[in-house]
């Protein structure tokens, strides 16, 4: 694997040289016709790595007295930051298109975190969680389709598949089976760490989404859908979240997350074809070393340790965007009969009784996700005109 | 703001992208759909959803003694005023929604030079708008029934010009696009009139039906006016 190092040496853009306007803030948005969509992919990614890290904080706030300015002062700028990002998806896309987008972020993404994450089971569960979400946009495509006469192709431009995968009737566990094993801050990774935190912080974002959209629209399947499946991302947001040391202090989960968001900010700007947003990237890249060099001097001062011990050492060159349809296809032949017990993977057959026990009851009434996407095989254009040649 | 529409590298269709579009369609043909059935479950679905559904809210019963007396005294001349008194709530929300709509047209027309005094027309519909939402006003208070609550056909209206708003305020749309969105509102809203003056006259009340044909007047000027200015913008730039 061919790695990168030095990322964290810069010291970025220092805090109080950290400015925004609210119009910049507010600014125009990318268009949903002629951007690439791997540019939308990447807003809606950061946006949820922004947003995750004004939650990390304020956790900390709550347990930190000492540490409650430097992270007020970090959190406006990062607020800020979020707003610029979020700002940019324009008012051209129906909650529903944006849901397709949010599907594709899941997929792509956490397929080409997969693929780089030394820790095999910690890769399994990016595998077996993936294949959720490329359920749910196959569902989701269905409703857009069915509800709004729209072809989900058009966000997803080709990359991304339009198929089922783990059938989302088939997600829903008890908690008992949504925890997973963590890994040993000592011995896991930087990247391992990275990477846990990056996954939870977008499926975080797409569970508050799916809340706050769902009642948004007036369809009754269409609300169920939602309902269904923002379950389903809370499980995942569990899930991914048990996936870190719950014996990291504060303090050094707080230096993960800024050297993830540095690291996440550094693949954007890398791989951003839009002028605009890329040297927004790039910006929000400095600004983010400038947050991990307060965290790092906080970490010496209140743990006194050398951050090295957390930053050092290589990272896996930057997380690619682009369409990883051949990983996908793997894995869902190889797993897509995948279930939990306890933390464990098993087969099918295998599943415990609690997650079916409390599947049946939650479908006893109907299942949304079934009843929309019934039948549902993407055409160019829509199902309609499968139907009409 | 965008005046025409352009030629560009828009990324939507499967023409930009064929290899992906074959591998895509190779997976739906490899992977079929796990649900049997078709579109026709979802009909089933809403329907008795339908079925069970509570309404969207009710027509207030009036507020002050005048009102009560005078709603009685229409409850005796008419079968159920209430749907007249709904569907008056309906056309002061859209008339209200409209002189909004008109102003943020007017501010997409400002800096255009068109030539035709498009702000100048776009002026006077805005106006007419406003003295029909307070001719509608009027009616209601007459009526006895409040003005200001939201009735139910109100609250679906506001539904329905959500997408309009969002055409006319997005600043990325062009003239034309917005006209195509005025042109929707203003259709509506002409056989809206013609069916309130009929429903004022089988209520009961023929000076509020007399009072609302000037303004039915006003509104079929303004869909000619909306309908020209469009199809010269559009016809103006095809040839």
């Amino acid at each position: 694997m061919e790695t990168i190092s030095g990322i964290f040496d810069n010291k970025g853009t220092p805090l109080e040289k950290q400015k925004f306007t609210w119009k910049e803030m507010a600014g125009k948005p990318i268009s949903k016709l002629d951007d690439d969509a791997f540019t939308r992919v990447r807003i809606i990614l950061m946006n949820g790595v922004e947003t995750d890290a004004l939650r990390l904080s304020h956790g900390i706030a709550r347990f930190n007295k000492e540490l409650r300015l430097p992270l007020a002062q970090i959190r406006r700028t990062e607020q800020h930051q979020a707003t610029m990002i979020n700002w940019l998806i324009g008012a051209d896309h129906s909650p529903l298109e944006t849901t397709v987008a949010y599907e594709q972020v899941a997929i792509e993404v956490t397929a080409a975190v997969a693929q780089k994450e030394p820790d095999p089971y910690q890769a399994q569960t990016y595998r077996f969680g993936l294949l959720e979400d490329f359920d749910h946009l196959y569902r989701y495509s269905a409703m857009l389709d069915r509800l709004e006469g729209k072809d989900a192709n058009n966000i997803l431009q080709g990359y991304t598949d339009i198929v089922p995968g783990r059938k989302t009737s088939e997600h829903h566990r008890h908690p008992e089976n949504d925890i997973r094993d963590n890994y040993e801050k000592d011995s896991a990774a930087l990247i391992t760490k990275i990477h846990a935190a990056l996954i939870t912080g977008a499926e975080y974002q797409t569970h508050d989404y799916y809340m706050n959209i769902g009642p948004l629209f007036a369809d009754p399947l269409a609300r169920q859908l939602y309902a269904e499946i923002a379950s389903v991302e809370e499980q995942h947001v569990t899930q991914y979240g048990s996936l870190s040391d719950p014996s990291e202090s504060h303090i050094e989960k707080w230096l993960v997350h800024e050297a993830m968001e540095v690291y996440m900010y550094a693949s954007c700007a890398e791989q951003e074809t839009n002028p605009r947003i890329k040297a927004m990237w790039e910006r929000f890249l400095d600004y983010e070393l400038g947050h991990l060099n307060v965290a790092c001097e906080w970490f010496k001062k209140l743990e006194r340790r050398d951050p090295a011990e957390i930053l050092a050492g290589p990272l896996p060159k930057m997380v690619e965007f682009k369409s990883q349809r051949d990983f996908v296809r793997q894995v869902l032949a190889a797993e897509v009969n995948l279930r939990t017990a306890g933390p464990a993977y098993v087969d099918k057959a295998k599943e415990p009784q609690s997650s079916l026990d409390y599947r049946n009851h939650l479908a006893s009434e109907g299942l949304a996700s079934d009843i929309v996407s019934a039948g549902y095989q993407w055409a160019p254009g829509g199902e309609l005109m499968r139907k009409a040649s | 703001m965008a005046t025409a529409a352009k030629v560009g590298t828009n990324y939507t269709g499967v023409q930009m992208s064929p290899k992906d579009t074959k591998r895509l369609l190779d997976a739906v043909n490899d992977i079929h759909p796990d649900v049997p059935g078709d579109e026709r479950g979802m009909l089933v679905e809403r329907a008795e959803r339908n079925e069970e559904a509570d309404r969207i809210g009710s027509v207030p019963v009036p507020g002050s003694a005048k009102g009560m007396l005078k709603t009685s005294f229409d409850m005796m001349k008419g079968k159920s005023p209430e749907v007249f008194i709904d569907k008056l709530g309906e056309r002061l929300a859209f008339e209200r929604n409209g002189v909004r709509l008109y102003e943020a047209m007017i501010a997409k027309a400002r800096n255009l030079d068109s030539g035709n005094d498009l702000v100048g027309v776009l002026q006077h519909i805005r106006d007419e708008e406003f003295e029909h939402m307070m001719l509608v006003h009027a009616a209601m208070e007459k009526l006895g029934a409040d003005p200001t609550a939201q009735t139910p056909s109100a609250d679906v209206a506001g539904v329905m010009a959500m997408g309009i708003m969002q055409v006319l305020t997005d600043p990325r749309t062009n003239v034309a696009q917005c006209m195509n969105a005025l042109l929707t509102a203003e259709l509506a809203d002409n056989a809206a009139w013609e069916l309130l003056i009929e429903l004022a006259q089988a209520a009961g009340h023929p000076n509020i039906a007399d009072s609302f044909v000037h303004a039915k007047t006003q509104e079929d000027d303004h869909l000619v006016k909306i309908k020209t200015l469009m199809r010269r913008d559009l016809i103006m730039q095809t040839k």
